[in-house]
């Protein structure tokens, strides 16, 4: 008796600790910019309230609407595109070994060149268009999903291809089910950073290159009338959607064919 | 499946268990085994002129210290490596590669992770249609005694369900041989125990012919018709001894007792001290039956 509400409690306090302590964190956390803004006396940077009317009035003008579909548009475009070429090349990578010899200079090259010191090289080949945020998504995430890729395939425990030789599979089906859950886990992680990466990157190239987003409202914000209330919503909801986009990947972490690769291993 | 067939004098009969012959189903011929080493006089010698019969339905297994080099041995009869010299012959043909025929149960447990029970029991079994599959999968789970999770992850389940997951995914797939490479090595005592009594239960009500490789004395006594002995490397097998007591085996009688102490001498371990004759001490758990 006294052992089941005790089971209880702890599992209040554990949901407490999950859902109360943060927006008790976050309320505490505008209060105190609240307070910060009214001190200092400041009157272009916004106090919560103002950026929050700020959201309303991008959202009664439609612009926000807009601007986000601009950016996940292109975030979408730029990753899909480096999904398609990092996990093949990466998978080849890490099954071949020559392949990996002959591609992983090149790769750790021009992997530590931020995205943002290819914006010239963007526009020049692009022009400022869409096609120059997306290609700047392209390279930032491409090499991280690659070398996941090819990582997760060499961790791949020698013990499972093993049972899949004694089985006879064909080659196409050692791929298909063995290689692809086996490195499935590491993927995913590898997916989740570099989607993170991503966003960070068609933020700054918006601010350059093109003329909607969210990257852009940041800059037209401040330069059409030092808006600032308009320049910290954009930052919140980017904030906001990035945080949506790194739940959404560990969904994906949550399925049964990959929660091995997470835990007690 | 009825249990009547585990009465233990029913496939004993004749007393003739010798390998050697022209029935063996697997036949090494002066195996030799060399790793390279990194340089030149740094090669690893692990096998030397090894020579084993196995016959149908035999439960053999080979013991010998940790190191020797079972685990090399086994992976070349069952395909995975080819020796540097020697053949193995398995059911009249040269083996040079892994056989679906034949199934290994590995050291470090095979299942696959992102399977539930049941498709890794049906892993070998894609050709099937659904419906018999589905027949074959749920009889040997319940037979490994896995009823109830079938739907269950290997990570929802101990060291020991796991490796009933592994026997039950090659019995599945009807080999004629089982090769199994320590299979309980990383279990408990008791739950090692458990896993023989029902090993020996399943090979009875399956009549498959296993080849059982451990570093375990007590396990080779327990489990096997013959044990092959192997020594220290560079191996080779040194010495058979015939097990020909009735199942389930006593453990404390004089009979298991005998056979036991003679596979100590032919490994030529002290079995006082646990020293074996030049003076190093193998694994402790062949070594201390008693503890
Ligand atoms: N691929 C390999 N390359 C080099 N040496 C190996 C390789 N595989 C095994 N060995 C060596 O061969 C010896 C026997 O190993 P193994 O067959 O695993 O022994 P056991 O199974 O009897 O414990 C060990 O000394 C091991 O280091
Ligand atoms: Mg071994």
């Amino acid at each position: 008796m006294s052992g089941s509400t005790r089971r209880a409690s702890l599992r209040t306090q554990r949901r407490l600790e999950r859902y109360a302590l943060p927006v008790l964190v976050g309320v505490l956390f505008l209060c105190m910019w609240d307070a910060l803004v009214r001190i200092s006396g400041s009157d272009l940077f916004p106090k919560p309230i103002e950026v929050a009317r700020g959201i309303g009035e991008l959202i009664e003008k439609g612009l926000l609407h807009k601007y986000i579909v601009a950016s996940l548009f292109r975030v979408t475009w730029g990753f899909t595109l480096a999904m398609a070429v990092g996990i093949p090349l990466g998978l080849f990578m890490g099954w071949f070994r020559w392949a990996f010899h002959a591609l992983n200079p090149v790769i750790q090259v021009l992997r530590p060149i931020s995205p943002i010191a290819w914006i010239p090289v963007a526009i020049l080949w692009f022009g400022v268009s869409d096609a120059a945020p997306i290609f700047l998504i392209f390279l930032a995430s491409v090499f991280p999903i690659a070398v996941s890729a090819a990582a997760a395939v060499a961790n791949i425990q020698p013990v499972y291809v093993r049972a899949a030789r004694n089985f006879e599979l064909s080659r196409f089906d050692l791929f298909r089910r063995v290689i692809v859950p086996a490195t499935l886990p590491q993927i995913i992680t590898g997916l989740r950073i570099a989607l993170g990466i991503a966003w960070l990157v068609v933020v700054a190239a918006e601010m350059i290159a093109v003329s909607s987003g969210l990257g852009f409202l940041i800059i037209d914000a401040r330069n059409a009338g030092k808006r600032y209330d308009l320049v910290v919503a954009g930052m919140v909801m980017i904030g906001l959607i990035g945080l949506g986009l790194d739940l959404l990947v560990r969904r994906m972490e949550r399925m049964d064919v990959v929660r091995w690769g997470y835990h007690n291993q | 499946m009825t249990r009547a067939a585990s009465d233990p004098g029913h496939r004993s009969g004749g007393g003739s268990l010798a390998g050697e012959g022209v029935d063996a189903v697997v036949r090494v011929r002066d195996v030799w085994m060399t790793f390279a080493g990194k340089s030149r006089g740094s090669d690893v010698h692990v096998l030397e002129g090894v020579h084993a019969d196995v016959r149908a339905g035999e439960f053999v297994c080979i013991v010998g210290p940790s190191g020797c080099g079972k685990s090399t041995l086994l992976n070349i009869v069952a395909g995975f490596i080819p020796p540097t010299s020697g053949e193995v012959m398995v059911e009249g043909k040269r083996v040079n590669r892994p056989d679906a025929r034949r199934i290994f149960v590995f050291q470090e447990n095979g299942v696959f992770p992102w399977l539930t029970v049941t498709q890794n029991v049906g892993f070998g079994l894609q050709r099937r249609e659904p419906a018999e599959r589905q027949r074959i999968v749920q009889h040997y789970i319940d037979m490994v005694g896995l009823t109830g999770f079938e739907r269950a992850f290997p990570r929802e389940l101990s060291g020991g369900m796991r490796q009933r997951v592994e026997i039950a995914r090659a019995l599945a797939s009807q080999p004629s041989i089982i090769y199994m490479d320590e299979p309980f090595g990383a279990l408990d005592y008791l739950t090692r125990l458990k896993m023989r009594a029902d090993l020996i239960r399943i090979w009875q009500e399956e009549k498959k012919t296993i080849l059982f490789v451990t570093h375990d004395i007590e396990e080779a006594v327990q489990l096997a018709d013959r044990v092959l002995v192997m020594t220290r490397r560079p191996a080779t097998i040194k010495e058979e001894v015939r097990v020909d007591l009735p199942r389930p085996r006593d453990i404390d009688s004089p009979d298991y007792l005998r056979v036991r102490d003679r596979i100590f001498d032919a490994m030529g371990i002290d079995r006082t001290t646990g020293r074996s004759g030049d003076g190093a001490s193998l694994d402790e758990k062949s070594v201390v039956p008693g503890l």
